[in-house]
């Protein structure tokens, strides 16, 4: 499963050593979103385990996680870029080559999930629709009672794009290690199946070398 | 080197939008030091780090490009030019009562329309007051028009993008009346630089497309409020580049500015209060981390070594003081870019989670394009900010690699430990230098560009009483640098403390004394600062700069 490199281009310039050697699986997160919706407070509260007022972040902010699933070890390098509009022109160097996408939008501010729309279509025009998951997250849960945005219109909205749908609250911890929990299921059920289709294809080869002798040029 | 800036529109229009890695583009002058520089103590041993910005008034020059293009009667006719500004001035203090009348109302209607704008706008979420940190105060209020500084930038069509105090939409008729004072003198083909009244200095910058404005109560020359109100320019140019400002509002001159710069306005506010207590400003010079002379070195080989091609400047600091440099050869850094980093770096406290990797251009070095700048504190819990300037955006994961390879030699050479321990004192006491009546000093080394000075102590022991100190220093740097009549000795006898300022080609030494003290003590006190200072160099300077 290793050796496949195409897919982890960083995997050789980033090394960790808090992460076990020969984790395979390393994975390109980026949040998007307006300002001041909790992207920092959310990759925070889950690589931290913690919540600070944060100020608005200059530029990207890198961090990394590990996360162990099914005896696979996940390496998330999460980037969390600024939502301000000085920002958007350089925000595509961000989420290229991203594995994954979580879109943010604040529950009370109906103005940031029209935002969240918006980089939705940045990344549809990037990527194409198996390339990148793609999750709608809707933070400030905590901030229930001022809601602007329903869960209803907001799960509407992702079911017709094809993505999914979650809500947070990165202040009071709700959700938000199930969110990045589920990335990494799918990101991981992803990875396999795409492993699966090229295993696949390898073995359709290996017979065909098998039979004719020929040179390993044709491989994908 | 104050006109550079404006020297490059000439290479924009012509066509080199992006010079990427720009930093072969055109950049201030390197050094040529006079006769007299590169011998006195902090001189460097080989060479600078710096742009060698040969005085003060390099940093400062008053010239303004802008200006004298657009109205060569600018500067000719002095008296002329005097009694217009009185004239002025009078109107001023007729318009700023008006102006009081009109607030009044103003805040009415601005307090209406923002209650509907919350609904609304999106305008009205753009400026999270939680967030920036910064409670909007009511210009209708005395506390308002108590401060001793304010700061308002504004486009040339007289639209709001930055008030120090208050919020840009209340100010927005004042801001207007700014503007119009500046379209008026200059329709008369002549350049408004202040207004002296009523014991406020008011001053003007022309810097287009912006225009910025202090109004000052502070003791500090029109020719030092200039220089922070320049400070205030390169501050938002370092956020979208010279390039990117002057395409905006060619395309679109009413453009609202505060648009892009939302969300930096608190760098901004940390670069006033930062220029109001911190001497490197007033100095044009960086302040070292004093540290064994060993183990700095030690330091700035492993940060040497830990280099990629990309790298333009490693530069570690603790708390706006210099650890350590690395420069590629033949770059320098002027020490305006450089200041404008550590206000970067101080603040926001969002450096010291993850790693930062940001655009950020340093419009002394080139105005046109953006670095990419990696931040990171070495750990958590330690002030030491490693900043790693590259010229490729692409180059995140090398820079990080550097990053690493940095910490792994300082550990592996042991000096990791040493360089936590010259944290703990980043000051030293001015009793070590061991001359009676020796209240503080600041030492500047022209041809470095660092200075030195010790902790201030009893008894400026409050704010206001550092910032006192720090405003007799202005006061006698502004003697020392008046550009009609430069001095280059004072001896200031005050009422609180009595203080020395000595500015020769190679340094710049300003002392402040007891009370108690005569000009004859203070004189031979000077003599021996200087042989002490020249005796612990090594210890307070950065004398062997280290380059890639």
């Amino acid at each position: 499963m290793a050796q496949r490199t195409g897919w982890t281009e960083q995997a050789s310039s980033c090394r960790d050593a808090s992460c076990p050697k020969g984790s395979s699986h390393i994975f390109k997160v980026v949040l998007l979103g307006s300002s001041s919706v909790g992207k920092t407070s959310l990759a925070y509260r889950y690589v931290k385990k913690d919540f600070q007022d944060s100020l608005p972040t200059v530029g990207c902010s890198f961090f990394n996680q590990c996360v162990t699933l099914d005896a696979a070890t996940i390496k998330l390098e999460i980037w969390d870029t600024a939502g301000q509009e000085k920002y958007h022109s350089v925000c595509h160097l961000y989420y290229r080559g991203a594995n994954a996408a979580l879109l943010v939008y604040d529950i009370t501010k109906k103005e940031s999930l029209e935002k969240a729309k918006v980089w939705l279509s940045e990344l549809e025009k990037e990527f194409l629709q198996d390339e990148i998951i793609i999750i709608l997250v809707g933070n400030k849960l905590d901030l229930s009672e001022e809601r602007e945005v329903t869960v209803q219109e907001a799960k509407e909205f992702a079911k017709t794009k094809c993505i999914l749908h979650m809500e947070t609250s990165a202040k009071s911890d709700v959700q938000v290690t199930e969110l990045f929990m589920t990335l990494a299921c799918e990101l991981l059920k992803r990875k396999e199946e795409q492993l699966q289709a090229t295993h696949w294809k390898k073995s359709r080869i290996n017979l065909q070398e098998t039979t004719s002798h020929r040179a390993k040029c044709c491989q994908i | 080197m104050a006109a550079d800036v404006h020297k490059k529109s000439g290479d924009v229009l012509n066509g080199s939008l992006f010079p990427d890695d720009g930093q072969h583009a055109e950049r201030s002058e390197s050094p040529t030091p006079g006769l007299a520089q590169g011998t006195e103590p902090g001189a460097g041993q080989e060479g600078a780090m710096f742009v060698h910005a040969q005085s003060y008034e390099d940093l400062t020059s008053t010239d303004n490009p802008d200006a004298t293009l657009q109205m060569p009667g600018d500067g000719e006719d002095v008296q002329a030019d005097q009694t217009m500004i009185e004239e002025i001035s009078k109107d001023f203090s007729e318009l700023s009562t008006q102006l009081t009348g009109i607030a009044l109302d103003l805040e009415e209607e601005i307090r209406q329309s923002k209650e509907d704008k919350l609904e609304l706008s999106p305008q009205a979420s753009r400026r999270d007051s939680v967030l920036s940190g910064k409670e909007e105060e009511d210009v209708a209020m005395d506390a308002w028009r108590m401060h001793q500084k304010h700061v308002f930038v504004l486009s040339e069509a007289g639209k709001p993008v930055y008030s120090r105090y208050g919020s840009e939409e209340a100010l927005s008729s004042t801001m207007g009346v700014m503007m119009a004072l500046v379209s008026f003198v200059e329709a008369q083909e002549n350049a408004i630089r202040s207004i002296h009244a009523d014991g406020y200095k008011v001053v003007f910058v022309r810097r287009s497309p912006l225009v910025l404005v202090a109004v000052a109560q502070t003791r500090q020359s029109e020719q030092e409020i200039a220089q922070e109100l320049l400070y205030i320019y390169y501050q938002i140019l370092s956020l979208l580049t010279w390039t990117q400002l002057n395409r905006i509002f060619q395309q679109k001159q009413n453009y609202d500015l505060r648009r892009l710069l939302a969300g930096s306005e608190r760098i901004t506010d940390n670069l006033l209060d930062l220029m109001a207590r911190d001497p490197s400003f007033l100095m044009g010079a960086a302040r070292c981390l004093p540290m064994a002379s060993g183990v700095r070195e030690i330091v700035s080989t492993c940060l040497q070594q830990a280099k990629a091609k990309s790298l333009v400047f490693a530069i570690l600091l603790s708390n706006n003081q210099l650890v350590s440099l690395v420069r590629k050869k033949d770059q320098f850094l002027h020490p305006i870019d450089l200041h404008l980093l550590f206000n970067l770096i101080s603040s926001s406290s969002s450096f010291r989670e993850g790693e930062a990797w940001t655009p950020i251009c340093l419009p002394k070095f080139n105005s046109s394009s953006f670095f990419s700048a990696h931040i990171s504190y070495l750990e958590q819990d330690t002030d030491l900010c490693l900043l790693l300037i590259s010229t490729d955006r692409e180059d995140f994961f090398t820079v990080s690699d550097c990053k690493r390879r940095f910490q792994e030699r300082l550990k592996k050479r042991g000096v990791y430990h040493a360089l936590l321990e010259a944290l703990h004192t980043p000051f030293y006491s001015v009793s070590k230098v061991g001359i009676p009546y020796l209240r503080h000093f600041i030492y500047k080394s022209k041809s470095s560009g660092l200075f030195t000075s010790p902790e201030i102590e009893a008894p400026y022991i409050t704010e206001e009483e550092k910032e006192r100190l720090l405003g007799l220093y202005q006061y006698l740097h502004s003697r020392a640098h008046n550009s009609s009549r430069p001095l280059t000795n004072i001896y200031y006898t005050g009422s609180h403390e009595n203080l020395l300022a000595w500015v020769t080609n190679a340094f710049e030494l300003y002392m402040c004394f007891s009370p108690l003290g005569t000009k004859a003590a203070a004189v031979n006190a000077a003599h021996k600062l200087m042989r002490w200072i020249r005796k612990e160099e090594d210890w307070l300077f950065i004398l062997t700069p280290q380059t890639y």
